[in-house]
């Protein structure tokens, strides 16, 4: 299979945070997330592959070209979806649209004015009266106009609602139709996104936890809920993140057939959600250290 | 993996006929709203228990190889029904003997 990323062994260090040491592929053809929670590192790993900042070490291959070598070649193929406006605020959309339009050799100028349409944003409103998610409507307008081949979305759904959510569904659905082009968003809220999400990057604490396909990381896991009783020593390490209450405990363990095992006959056990996974790794990580 | 069960529902309750053609992996994911894993997972299940074929190029079309399968499937569904039935005259008080004559007499006031 393809890759749409390969990142290999990527650092990039800050003052106070450091992405460390990241080997990740993004399958061609699919919806990957990337999920964690605030200050994980997935916003400076999208800048990274953008080529928006450079690594600290490590290599990247954005549709098999390097960054920041072949970056001029890749930021035409690739669209990207925020609410950080990158815009000139007083410019009106389509003052805005002109600048940007001329950089892309595949430009569709209907195509964007049907978006336009579609997301009933008014070409003649400034950049600066753009609601949260007008502008990241706007930024998607001007993605999915170029006939992009990636398109990468930094918290998309961030201040868009519910009906746009929906919309926004269809909108990716329809691009992957393609088998050739590929969709990365990061989030770290559980959305309907994720509905449609074919893989998924943890990323914690600047580390890359799994790259897995969704079913089979929801397969792999399980929350047990019950009696306190049921904790010891030995059972406790079945678990990444325990919640623990006056009325009992709830926990994720990482080895599903090994919890049925143990405590199928005196717990409720059920599918973890993925906001399950960000919430007891968070909260492992606390209890440990 | 409710998609899988409803579309094996589909195929064996004879909605779907053999020879037809299903929505591409993709169009179906698009409609349901679920990932293009999961349906392909979907549809490689129903492909291993033969109740569809996948042509390269061509797209997944409703087997019409399984007939026997499907007859099994159905059959199957039946006795899960009538043994429901017995489990309930049970706790009515009903002997094996009593449900068999009570369904005799319904047959033939149905024939009457």
């Amino acid at each position: 299979m393809m890759n749409a990323i390969e990142l290999r062994n990527l650092s990039k260090t800050y003052p106070l945070f450091k992405l460390d040491q990241i080997t990740l592929d993004i399958k061609q053809g699919y919806i990957t997330g990337l999920i964690g929670p605030n200050g994980a590192g997935k916003s400076t790993l999208i800048s990274l592959i953008t080529g928006l900042i450079r690594p600290d070490s490590g290599s990247i291959k954005t549709l098999g070209k390097e960054v920041p070598a072949q970056e001029i070649n890749v930021k035409e193929r690739i669209g990207i979806v925020s609410d950080e406006c990158f815009y000139y605020e007083h410019l009106t959309i389509r003052e805005m649209k002109s600048m940007i339009a001329p950089f892309y050799k595949k430009w569709d100028e209907k195509l964007f004015n049907n978006y336009l349409e579609q997301f009933e944003l008014s070409p003649k409103k400034k950049i600066e009266e753009l609601s949260k998610g007008m502008k990241i409507k706007f930024s998607l307008a001007i993605a999915l106009s170029h006939d992009a081949e990636l398109l990468i979305m930094d918290e998309p759904t961030s201040g868009l609602d519910p009906v746009f959510r929906r919309e926004l569904l269809d909108l990716l659905a329809d691009m992957i139709q393609d088998e050739t082009r590929s969709i990365i968003f990061s989030t770290h809220i559980t959305t309907d996104l994720e509905r449609i999400a074919d893989y998924i990057a943890f990323i914690h604490k600047g580390k890359l936890v799994f790259n897995e396909a969704k079913d089979d990381v929801l397969e792999r896991y399980m929350i047990v809920k019950g009696d306190m009783k049921l904790l010891d020593a030995d059972t406790r390490r079945q678990f990444v993140g325990i919640r623990e209450t006056a009325v009992g405990f709830e926990g994720l363990a990482d080895n599903r057939a090994e919890a049925e095992r143990l405590f199928g006959n005196y717990a409720l056990l059920h599918r973890p959600s993925l906001e399950d996974l960000i919430y007891f790794t968070a909260k492992g990580e606390k209890h440990h250290a | 993996m409710q998609i899988l069960t409803q579309i094996r529902q589909s195929i064996l309750s004879g909605e779907l006929v053999a020879g037809e053609s299903l929505p591409s992996i993709r169009q179906l994911a698009k409609d349901l709203q679920v990932s293009v894993i999961t349906t392909k997972r979907v549809y490689e299940e129903l492909e291993k228990e033969k109740l569809i074929d996948s042509v390269v190029g061509k797209g997944s079309f409703v087997s019409g190889a399984n007939q026997e399968f499907i007859r099994e499937q159905r059959l199957k569904r039946i006795e899960e029904k009538m043994l429901d039935i017995l489990r309930e005259g049970k706790e009515l008080g009903m002997s094996v003997q009593d449900v068999v004559k009570h369904f005799t007499l319904l047959v033939e006031e149905e024939e009457a």
